[in-house]
Formats: structure tokens, C-alpha cells, sequence
């Protein structure tokens, strides 16, 4: 476990991933899918990391399946947590529950929109969880809305009625309003006005400078160039098993 | 040796009417029923000559505890003149040659319906109720063998349940009579119909109270200074019914509980229900000694 | 099949490392025949404090039978039952004799029912049902009783005024919500969901679930839902368990269930929903 001594100048390890697979068995079909195999980086703490590659490399198949939203199928990703490193390929569920609840965190653009719950209460969530104050909660709450351009009048509704582009804004102040030690980006600037992606940015750059360390996909990655310290290529897999099988 | 020295002559019936093997039984269930307060015991409930539901259960008890002197009072509803009653007292006489009396001061063995006498009855008296229905688990629990394996568990939360339904609807409880009550802090049981001006009389009382259910086959009893504490909250007192200030208009005694007449300008008039009680009171008002016993309530008010 | 064989089960993962609690109900090698019908073939389930365990499956998996031993109405022919109650003995809950399985049930663990008939008196005040709960634990006081019947109702966004209303009297969500006020009202440390919206209308299902939500963010009541619903599911569920006859075939984290079945059978299952 220990094979990557990290240098006396870098920061702190936050995650190594080593050898990492993943492919679909879609059993009614009969077929495989593959997504990506053997990938392998370092990822430390202030690093951000740009996932770059085709339609079908597996970008977003690759954060989801270091989240476990996918299970992987072979390798490891070594997260180096206070309490000693764990493999997030092969933790319990649970541990990765805890993990998601503690410090990783996974920033999409689609909200899991729940019914009957205000907007301000949905992004200071995280924060009381936390243990955060409700008042102080829901104050910060409010700036982060703010800052990304949610109006005042929407604060104390309830997002499930919002437009989309709204929701979005609501599902990031959520997603960024607890520092998190890693984030996963999953195009969170998608169709965000110009406004909200400043806000964004300006907010990522904040987490990076307090030490989160990120991976992110980006349909435009102009947007956060500021922010890349380094940039993974995936590459289109193809396995010969006669069918031309690709992630989505 | 003959067989006319071994064997006692022949006679119509045995003594005390029911045949020695019967008594043997009733005894036995009795005991039991003491030894288990307020745990109704299953018996086998043998003809007599009255028909199920006139006091079958309570006569085979009285019948079982009689001997030649003996003195038995028999009561229905407080009143010792009612057909029932004095029918029931005649039985007992001629089968048992126990003598009848109308004090309770003087009875051995009480029989009554629906109440208990208003003077204190004391360490060597026997009070036998009886009981139409045994199980105060019933109206929540139709299913006998349910409602037993309830008070094996002391399973008693629907009982409380019907009673904080009563304070909801009807903003007190509206249960008159055979009110639930806890007897030795373990078995729930309904005290027969008895007022709920009866019930506190029951709590560490001196004498032996055995309740008997002759239809349904059930003896329970409350022994001598046994805790019997009706179900109530903690914040909801336990109410009596309000007599205690009315006044019987023929003996002019106050503070018991009363029968109430309607009278023909729709007023009430009252008058005692432990008739007895109210005989002696005329009786020495009119000079003769009479000796009258302590009661259970005094000025209306419990004794305690 | 393909080269790729050798990885096609996905990789076993490790026993829980930072998780430091210990589950609070834990159930192994649980096993029941009715007749020569194997319900449930050795099912070991595992839940910890504060997470809902969503269990899916068709009518027959065994996750009925397997929900009602947990609430102990059930006995397994082998297996054995613990739950981590403050100040309770570890042992297997299955030992218990009738009357230690009723006490514990009725301090520790609430029930919501698909059919209200199953937990609720329907010709008593909802407020009444909900204090039966709490006369069972010994609570005398009048004035408690209705404080806090009231109070569990208005946790389940149970109309107040209706409280002394009788369950026969009200609509399929309200009976719910009176069920789910005597399940919550002594703060059991396991509830338990039997179809909890099955029969009701989509926009009360939804209502209710979402009362079931914020009770569960705001109080972390462990919970463990029964439902053959996958929407239910994964609306409530932090972990599912898939069931098929009496077989667990699969579990996971509620996302990684639905975006990455790796069963066939639970692959079929999300695509038929989807």
C-alpha cells in the first residue's frame, strides 16, 4: 500500500488509483460493455484534475465508479482518510456511506429533487448535519443561493417547482457548501448562465485553496482553466470480443 | 359388620344440597382462587335449583361454605325483601339448617347481587358476589383463550385504552359499575356489578370476598386485606357516584348510597339502598336497641 | 464467455473498517420452509444506526416473511436475531420466550403495516391508538398520553384537529400516518415498513414517503422498508437488498443498485422500471 512515498515538497496523498476496470454485464443482452481498464493516477491535497477524452472514454463512468455509484472490477483506489487508508474499490458499503456523508463529495448538475423541503433548508442540510448551528446554517445557505444567483423570493420555496437551471444552482450550493477532502465533478458547469458558473468557479477555487483536492469532467474546460494542475486522457476501449462495445 | 354400620342412612339429598364430590371441588377452587387473588379459576358449575344467571355461581359457593350454624344474609341490589333474595335464603335455610338473618353485623356468610352492605364486615364474615360475567378483559377481547394468555402477560393496555376513550369522548369515565380494577397489583378483574361507591370497600378489606360467575364457570376472590385499586390515571381521580349528601326520606340517614325514586312533579326523592341499614336506623329511632356497625363511608366521605 | 471472464464478479468487498459503530440489528443464516416451500434460504441481513435498509423483491422473495421476524411475530426454522438495545443483554431474540418477545416488540420496535386492519384498532380515536403505544409502557397519566399521542401525530403531519377522529373514519394516507404516530410515539430503535405506501394514491404515496424522509433526517430512526415498489425504494432506501426466492441476490448501495445491478435478476428489474 505504501509504494507511492509521496515527495517531501507535494502535499499530503488524498487518493491513488491503481490498475482501476470497469465493464457492464448486461445479462438480458447477452454482452459486455467496457469502460475503461487499468487506470491509474495520484491525486493530492489542493490538486485539481481534468478528465479529458472522447464521447465513450468512460469520464463520467470513471468518477462515478471511484464514488461506487459503479462497482469497480478490478484495481484499487487508495484513499488516504485521518483514520488510515482505505480502498475505495473495495470498501464496505457502509464505509462508503460514511465517507459520502464525511468528506466525498460528488457534484452533477441534476438534483435529487425532494418534495416539501425549502431551498435554503435543502443547501444548509449538509452543513447542520455537520453539526452547523441553524441559524448559522441557513445563513450561509443563503449567501452561497446568493452567490450563485438564486433569487431571494426562491429561497423559502421548494426546489421540486423550480426550472432546471434553478434546481442546478440549488444542487451546487448544496454540493459546495461543506468543505469536503475530494470532489467529484461531473460536468457541474453544463448549461449554468454565466453568472452561476462564475460563482461556481470562484467557489471551486476557494475549496482548492483550502486544500480539497478534485477530479472533474468539463464540457468546457476553458471555464476552470485556472484552476488545472493536471489533465488524465481515457482513451476510447475497445475489446475484441466481435461486438463493438462501448460505455456510454 | 354390616353394611347398613358402614354406610350413613339414606336421605332425599346431601347436605347443603350439592353432593360431597361437587363441595370437594368448589373448595378446591376456592382455595385456589384465594392463593391466586383475582385470577378467576375455571369450575365445573353444577345444576341447582334456579335458573344460570339468578346467583347460580354465588349459591354454589354459599351452598359449599354452609354449616347447621351458620347465619346467612342474602342480598340483591342492597335489599334483603326482593323475591330473589328471600326465595334464595328460604333454599339456603331448609337444605343447610343454617339460620337466616337480615343484619349484616350478625351474618357469617353474605350473599348478594350487585352490592356490598354499608356496615364494615369483619375477619370472620364471608362476602359472596355474584357475577353475571367474570372477564374485564371481554369487551376488548371477545376470544376467551386470547383474553387468558393476556392476563398471564398482565396485558392490560386495551383495558387502559377503553377508559382514556371514555375521558375523550365523554370528558370523564363513563363506567358505572363492575369498574376494572387491579387486585394485588397483578390481575385485573371486574368487582361484579357493584356501584363504584362499592369498590373502594373492597381495597384491604378484613373480610374474605369470593366472586362467583355460575353461567360462565369462574370463581375469583379477593382475600382479607388485599390491595384492589380501580384503573385510573394518575391525573384523573377516581369518582363515586355523587350520593353523598342525599337523604334516605324514610330512615333519614345521609351519606350512602341511594336508591333514586322519580317522583310524580319529576323531582327525585332517595332512599337507602342497603335497606337493612335503613330498617335499623328507623327501629332505633323508634326506641328499640339496635346496634348499629361501623361503616365503610362516614358522612359520605371513605374511612380510611 | 469472454476473455474477461475472470473479473466478471464484481470485486468482494471488506468488512466495514470505518464504520465504528456496531450494527444495531444483525440476523444470520435465517431459514423457513412452509411445507416444501423453502421461504428463505439462509438470509443474513446487517443494519446500522441511522440508515434505511431498503429490502426489494416480488411477492413470494421472503421479504415479508423476513420483515415480520424482524418485528419477532415470525420465527425462522434456524438463524439467529440480534439487536443492540441500550442496556439489553446481547442474545438471540429468537430465544426469547412469547411474553419477553412482546415486551421487547412493544418498547423497541414500531411497525407500519400495508394494511392499516394489521396496526391499527379502527373503531378507537387515532389519538387512542397512538396512546395504547405508550399505556403499554406504563405511561398513567392522562394529560401525557394526549401531549404526546399529539405530538407523534403532528410528527406525522397528522392533521391535529382529526386526532380523536377514528381511523375507519379516514382516508388511506391519514390511517397511515395514525400507524406510523403509534410506530414513532416511544421512539423505537428499529421501524419497520411493510409496504408502507402500497394501495395508495401516487400523489399520497408521495406525501407520505416524504413525511417518512424527514422524519428519518430529523430524528435518524433506523429503518428497514419492505416494497416491491423500486420507486419507493429508492426514494427511502440508503442500501437495498434484492430478494428472489428467499435468496438474497444482491446488495448495495441504493445509487449503485439502480445504476449498476450487477445481478441478472436485479438487472431486470431496474430495466423493467426504467
Amino acid at each position: 500500500m505504501n509504494m507511492h512515498t509521496p515527495l517531501m515538497s507535494a502535499s499530503p496523498l488524498v487518493l491513488s488509483v491503481e490498475g482501476l476496470a470497469k465493464h457492464f454485464e448486461m445479462h438480458h443482452l447477452n454482452r459486455t460493455l467496457f469502460a475503461f481498464e487499468n487506470v491509474g493516477f495520484e491525486l493530492r491535497e489542493g490538486e485539481f484534475i481534468l478528465l479529458k477524452g472522447e464521447n465513450g472514454a468512460g469520464k463520467s463512468t470513471l468518477l462515478r465508479t471511484l464514488y461506487r455509484s459503479y462497482l469497480p472490477r478490478a484495481g484499487h483506489a487508495f484513499y488516504h482518510t485521518r483514520e488510515g487508508i482505505i480502498d475505495l474499490a473495495l470498501a464496505a458499503d457502509v464505509d462508503i456511506a460514511l465517507l459520502r456523508r464525511r468528506e466525498i463529495g460528488f457534484v452533477t448538475q441534476f438534483l435529487q429533487a425532494r418534495p416539501r423541503v425549502a431551498a435554503e433548508e435543502l443547501v444548509a442540510e449538509p452543513l447542520r448535519l455537520a453539526g452547523t448551528s441553524y441559524a448559522q446554517a441557513i445563513e450561509e445557505a443563503r449567501r452561497w443561493l446568493a452567490a450563485f444567483g438564486v433569487k431571494p423570493e426562491l429561497w423559502a420555496a421548494y426546489p421540486s417547482t423550480f426550472s432546471g437551471g434553478e434546481q442546478q444552482k440549488v444542487n451546487l450550493a448544496r454540493a459546495l457548501i461543506l468543505p469536503q477532502r475530494l470532489l467529484f465533478l461531473d460536468e457541474p458547469t453544463a448549461s449554468l448562465d454565466r453568472n452561476a458558473r462564475h460563482a461556481l468557479v470562484s467557489r471551486l477555487a476557494e475549496l482548492k485553496a483550502a486544500g480539497v483536492a478534485m477530479i472533474g469532467v468539463f464540457h468546457h474546460p476553458d471555464d476552470v482553466a485556472d484552476l488545472i494542475d493536471r489533465e488524465i486522457s481515457l482513451e476510447v476501449k475497445t475489446i475484441a470480443d466481435g461486438e463493438n462495445n462501448v460505455a456510454e | 359388620m354390616k353394611l347398613d354400620q358402614l354406610t350413613k342412612p339414606w336421605e332425599a339429598f346431601s347436605y347443603g344440597f350439592l353432593d360431597q364430590s361437587a363441595k370437594r371441588e368448589m373448595r378446591r377452587r376456592i382455595l385456589k382462587a384465594i392463593a391466586i387473588p383475582g385470577y378467576q379459576v375455571p369450575y365445573a358449575s353444577r345444576e341447582v335449583p334456579i335458573a344460570r344467571g339468578w346467583g347460580t355461581g354465588g349459591l354454589q359457593v354459599t351452598l359449599t361454605l354452609l354449616k347447621p350454624s351458620s347465619v346467612v344474609k342474602v342480598i340483591d341490589q342492597g335489599a334483603d325483601d326482593s323475591v330473589n333474595a328471600s326465595s334464595i335464603r328460604k333454599f339456603l335455610r331448609r337444605v343447610s339448617s343454617a339460620r337466616e338473618t337480615l343484619d349484616t353485623m350478625e351474618a357469617d356468610v353474605i350473599q348478594s347481587r350487585h352490592r356490598i352492605p354499608e356496615e364494615k364486615l369483619r375477619e370472620d364474615q364471608i362476602l359472596v358476589l355474584q357475577v353475571p360475567n367474570p372477564e374485564p378483559l371481554r369487551p376488548v377481547q371477545p376470544d376467551m383463550s386470547e383474553a387468558r394468555i393476556m392476563h398471564g402477560d398482565a396485558d392490560y393496555g386495551q383495558l387502559w385504552l377503553t377508559l382514556y376513550e371514555q375521558l375523550v369522548r365523554s370528558g370523564r369515565i363513563m363506567q358505572g359499575s363492575s369498574y376494572p380494577s387491579m387486585v394485588n397489583g397483578r390481575h385485573v378483574m371486574t368487582p361484579s356489578p357493584i356501584p363504584r361507591w362499592d369498590v373502594p370497600k373492597m381495597h384491604m378489606a378484613a373480610n374474605l370476598t369470593i366472586l362467583s360467575a355460575g353461567r360462565e364457570k369462574r370463581i375469583h376472590a379477593v382475600p382479607p386485606y388485599t390491595r384492589v385499586e380501580p384503573l385510573v390515571f394518575d391525573d384523573v381521580p377516581y369518582r363515586i357516584e355523587d350520593h353523598a349528601d342525599k337523604t334516605c326520606y324514610r330512615s333519614g340517614v345521609t351519606g350512602f348510597f341511594m336508591n333514586e325514586l322519580p317522583q310524580d312533579d319529576g323531582s327525585s326523592s332517595f332512599e337507602v339502598s342497603d335497606s337493612q341499614y335503613g330498617v335499623k336506623h328507623i327501629r332505633r329511632q323508634e326506641g328499640e336497641p339496635v346496634t348499629l356497625g361501623e361503616t365503610y363511608y362516614r358522612e359520605g366521605r371513605l374511612e380510611r | 464467455m469472454t476473455p474477461a471472464s475472470s473479473m466478471n464478479a464484481a470485486l468482494e468487498r471488506q468488512p466495514p473498517r470505518l464504520m465504528l459503530a456496531d450494527p444495531i440489528l444483525t440476523m444470520t443464516g435465517i431459514e423457513k420452509s412452509f411445507g416444501d416451500v423453502r421461504a428463505l434460504r439462509g438470509v443474513d441481513v446487517t443494519v446500522y444506526p441511522g440508515e434505511v435498509l431498503g429490502i426489494v423483491g416480488e411477492s413470494g422473495s421472503g421479504k415479508s416473511t423476513l420483515l415480520r421476524m424482524m418485528n419477532l411475530e415470525d420465527m425462522p426454522d434456524r438463524g439467529e436475531y440480534h439487536l443492540a438495545l441500550p442496556g439489553q443483554e446481547d442474545l438471540n431474540l429468537f430465544t426469547l420466550d412469547r411474553f419477553s418477545r412482546r415486551m421487547l416488540r412493544a418498547r423497541h420496535i414500531g411497525i407500519v403495516y400495508q394494511n392499516p386492519h394489521l396496526g391499527l384498532r379502527m373503531n378507537n380515536t387515532s389519538s387512542g391508538n397512538v396512546a395504547e403505544r405508550l399505556l403499554m409502557a406504563g405511561e398513567r397519566s392522562f394529560a401525557v398520553l394526549r401531549a404526546r399521542a399529539k405530538e407523534s401525530l403532528d410528527a406525522s403531519e397528522f392533521p391535529i384537529s382529526r386526532m380523536d377522529a377514528r381511523p375507519s373514519e379516514l382516508s388511506g394516507g391519514m390511517q397511515q400516518r395514525v400507524q406510523l404516530a403509534k410506530a414513532i410515539a416511544l421512539e423505537p430503535a428499529l421501524l419497520l415498513l411493510d409496504e408502507p405506501t402500497t394501495g395508495l394514491d401516487v400523489s399520497v404515496q408521495a406525501l407520505v414517503l416524504d413525511t417518512l424522509k424527514r422524519l428519518q433526517r430529523e430524528r435518524r430512526i433506523t429503518m428497514v422498508i419492505v416494497s416491491h415498489d423500486l420507486g419507493v425504494i429508492r426514494t427511502m432506501a440508503d442500501r437495498v437488498m434484492v430478494m428472489r426466492n428467499g435468496d438474497v441476490v444482491e446488495q448495495g448501495l441504493a445509487d449503485q443498485i439502480f445504476q449498476d445491478p450487477q445481478h441478472e435478476y436485479t438487472q431486470q428489474l431496474v430495466h423493467a422500471k426504467l
